[in-house]
C-alpha cells in the first residue's frame, strides 16, 4: 500500500508540473518493475511415486513371434498339410482356442496354371486342409471360415517353379 | 495405313462421346472356306452421321472371313445402279445407302443390298437413330447383309464384356463385339471373375474378391443396382444365367466341397443339385434349359459331364485327355467347346460335335482360358496369352478365321459374348 501512495504522489507531481506552461524537464521517474518473486529451487518430492502402464503384447502382434507364420505351403497337385505347415497349424489352433473370440479367414490358393473357376475349386481344398487340421485340433467351426482366391492373389509374380510353390498355400487371416 | 487412321478416328470420336475408354485393336488371321465377294460403296452424305456408316460395315464384313470385300467407291444415285461394272469386279452383291440428318437431330440410314447377277433388290433396312447409335446401325446393315447372304443371323450388334487388370486395379468392361465403345461397368482394387451375361443382355454375373473370399453379384448395367445372389459360407463363384432369365446355377463350397447349386436371381430359393464327393463346378445351361454341363473331378480328374435342370444323374461327355474343363455349349445345343490341357501342360480351345464325338483343336497357343460363343454359334471369343500379356482371342467354329483382340496397356481376360438384342 505504502508503494502504492508514493507512486500516485510521484505520477500526480509529474502531471502537474508536466501541466505548467513552461516545460521543465524532469527526470524521468525510476520505472517501476515488477520483479516476480523468486522462488527458490524446486527440491524433488523423494516421496513421489509416478505410475507405469504395462501391457503384454498380444502374441498376434508380435512380429518375431511364431503367430508371425500364417502360410502353409502345398505340393503341386497336393491339397494335403506337409510337415513344414503343422507348426503354423498347431500354434494358430492353440492361439484360436485361447482366444474364443478371434475369428479366422483361411484363404486357399494355386499356382497361375489351369482355368480361373476350377482353381478357385482347388484352391477351396487347401482352405479345407488347413481348416480340418485345426478343427481336429479343437478350434470350433464357428471361429473358422475356409474361402479360395484361386489363382487370382498370387504372392511371387514369376512364372516358373520358385514362384508357383510360393502361391500353392493357404493364408491364415484374422478378422 | 487407312486402318490405323481409321483406328484413331474412331477413337477420338468416341472419346468425344463421352464413352471410351484405351480402345483395343483386332487383327485378322484366315479367312474362310467360302468367301462371298461383296462390293460395298461409301454411303451417300455419311459424313454428317458422327460414324462412317459403310466403312463400319466393311470392317465387320471383313472380319468374319466369310466375305471378300470389294470397294465399290461412290455411289451418287442409288436409284440408278450400273450392275455390270460391280458384276465385272467379281462381286455377287453389292451394299448401297443414304445417311440423311433429320430436324430433330437424328439420323436417318437407309440401306439396300442388291444382286448383281440378278439385277434386283435383295434386301433394305431403313433406321431412324440418335447419333450415339449410329455405329450400332452401321452394325444392325451388316447383320442383315450376312443374314442374306449366308443365312446365319449376325453377331456384329452384339456386345462383350471381359475383365481388364492393371497392376492391383480390375475393371469389369463392356464394349461392342468389335472391341469398340468400351464402356465401365464396374472398378474394384480386388479381382473380379467369370462374369455372365443375363439372357436379355441388361444385367451381367460375376464374382468380386472386394470381401476377401468370392461372393456372387449380379449387376444391372443400366441403373447400376448391384443384387449379392449368393454370399454363403465359403466360396461363392460361377454364375450361369437359365435361359429364363430368373434364376442362376452357381458353384458353392458351403457343404465342405464345391458343389453346384440353383438360386432365384434376387438370391431366394438356393439349393443343391449336384451329388459328388469331389468338386463339381462351371455349370452352364443349354438353350432349351433341359440341361446343365459342368466340370467335374469325380472320376479323378477333371471332365466334363450332363445332368437336368435339377440335378439327378450324371452322363460324361469328354474322355479325351485327363483335364478338360470350361464347358460352353452352342445354341443349338451341338457343338461344346472347352479347354483342355493336353501333352506337354498346354491349355488349347477345343471344340467337340456332340453327335459324332469328334474333336477338333481351334489354337495354337499355350494358355487358354474362359471360352464364350457368338450366339450365333459360329464363332467363339476366349482368353489367351503372347509374350506374358493377356489377350482375347476369336476363332471361327471352323477354325479357318482368327483374330486377336489386344489393349494398349494392362491384361484383358473372362471374355464373355453377350446376348442377341432388340
Amino acid at each position: 500500500m505504502r508503494k502504492l501512495s508514493s507512486l500516485a504522489f510521484i505520477v500526480t507531481t509529474a502531471a502537474i508540473l508536466s501541466a505548467c506552461s513552461t516545460p521543465v524537464k524532469l527526470a524521468e521517474p525510476a520505472p517501476v518493475v515488477e520483479k516476480p518473486v523468486e522462488q527458490p529451487a524446486p527440491v524433488a518430492d523423494t516421496r513421489t511415486v509416478a505410475p507405469v502402464e504395462t501391457k503384454s503384447i498380444d502374441p498376434l502382434d508380435d512380429p518375431k513371434g511364431v503367430l508371425a507364420n500364417r502360410s502353409v505351403y502345398f505340393d503341386f497337385d497336393s491339397y494335403v498339410v506337409r510337415a513344414d505347415g503343422k507348426p503354423v497349424v498347431e500354434n494358430h489352433s492353440a492361439y484360436l482356442t485361447k482366444n474364443k473370440q478371434r475369428n479366422i479367414l483361411i484363404q486357399g490358393n494355386t499356382d497361375e496354371r489351369g482355368g480361373a473357376e476350377y482353381n478357385l475349386a482347388l484352391g477351396q481344398k487347401r482352405a479345407e486342409a488347413v481348416r480340418k487340421a485345426m478343427t481336429t485340433l479343437g478350434v470350433p467351426e464357428s471361429q473358422i471360415e475356409a474361402v479360395s482366391l484361386g489363382k487370382e492373389k498370387p504372392k511371387a509374380e514369376g512364372h516358373n517353379e520358385e514362384a508357383w510353390s510360393q502361391n500353392r498355400r493357404s493364408d491364415i487371416v484374422y478378422k | 495405313m487407312k486402318k490405323l487412321n481409321q483406328y484413331l478416328i474412331y477413337a477420338g470420336l468416341a472419346i468425344a462421346a463421352g464413352s471410351a475408354h484405351a480402345q483395343m485393336r483386332i487383327e485378322i488371321n484366315g479367312v474362310g472356306s467360302n468367301q462371298i465377294p461383296v462390293a460395298i460403296a461409301a454411303f451417300a452424305d455419311e459424313s454428317v452421321a458422327p460414324q462412317q456408316i459403310s466403312a463400319i460395315i466393311k470392317a465387320d464384313l471383313e472380319r468374319s472371313g466369310a466375305f471378300k470385300v470389294i470397294d465399290a467407291g461412290t455411289v451418287t444415285d442409288v436409284n440408278n445402279i450400273n450392275y455390270d461394272a460391280y458384276k465385272a469386279q467379281g462381286a455377287d452383291a453389292l451394299v448401297v445407302g443414304t445417311v440423311q440428318a433429320l430436324a430433330d437431330g437424328r439420323f436417318d440410314v437407309r440401306y439396300k443390298l442388291l444382286d448383281t447377277v440378278k439385277q434386283g433388290k435383295l434386301s433394305q433396312l431403313d433406321q431412324a437413330v440418335a447419333p450415339q447409335f449410329s455405329r450400332l446401325s452401321a452394325h444392325k446393315i451388316a447383320d442383315d447383309v450376312f443374314f442374306k447372304l449366308t443365312g446365319i443371323k449376325g453377331a456384329f450388334s452384339t456386345r462383350i464384356a471381359y475383365v481388364k487388370q492393371e497392376g492391383r486395379a480390375y475393371q469389369l468392361l463392356v464394349a461392342d463385339a468389335d472391341g469398340e465403345g468400351e464402356q465401365l461397368a464396374l472398378r474394384s482394387n480386388e479381382p473380379i471373375i467369370s462374369p455372365a451375361w443375363s439372357p436379355d443382355g441388361t444385367k451381367v454375373a460375376y464374382v468380386s474378391f472386394e470381401q476377401k473370399k468370392p461372393v456372387v453379384y449380379v449387376q444391372n448395367l443400366i441403373n447400376r443396382a448391384r443384387t449379392v445372389v449368393a454370399n454363403e459360407k465359403g466360396s461363392n463363384s460361377a454364375p450361369a444365367w437359365a435361359p429364363s432369365g430368373n434364376k442362376l446355377a452357381v458353384a458353392l463350397s458351403k457343404d465342405g466341397h464345391t458343389q453346384i447349386y440353383t438360386v432365384n436371381a434376387d438370391g431366394s430359393n438356393l439349393h443343391r443339385i449336384s451329388n459328388s464327393a469331389g468338386i463339381d463346378t462351371e455349370p452352364q445351361w443349354s438353350a432349351d434349359g433341359q440341361s446343365i454341363y459342368f466340370t467335374s473331378d469325380r472320376s479323378g480328374g477333371p471332365q466334363i459331364y450332363r445332368m437336368g435342370p435339377e440335378g439327378g444323374d450324371a452322363t460324361r461327355v469328354t474322355f479325351s485327355g485327363s483335364y478338360n474343363i470350361s464347358p460352353r455349349i452352342s445354341a443349338d445345343g451341338k457343338t461344346l467347346a472347352y479347354i483342355s490341357r493336353r501333352d506337354g501342360g498346354n491349355f488349347q480351345l477345343f471344340v467337340l460335335d456332340l453327335a459324332s464325338g469328334q474333336e477338333q483343336r481351334l489354337s495354337d497357343t499355350t494358355s487358354d482360358e474362359s471360352p464364350s460363343f457368338a450366339p450365333n454359334g459360329k464363332y467363339i471369343m476366349y482368353a489367351t496369352e503372347t509374350a506374358r500379356r493377356k489377350s482375347l482371342a476369336v476363332v471361327s467354329v471352323d477354325g479357318r478365321v482368327k483374330q486377336r483382340l489386344t489393349t494398349a496397356a494392362g491384361n484383358i481376360k473372362e471374355p464373355t459374348w453377350g446376348p442377341f438384342m432388340q
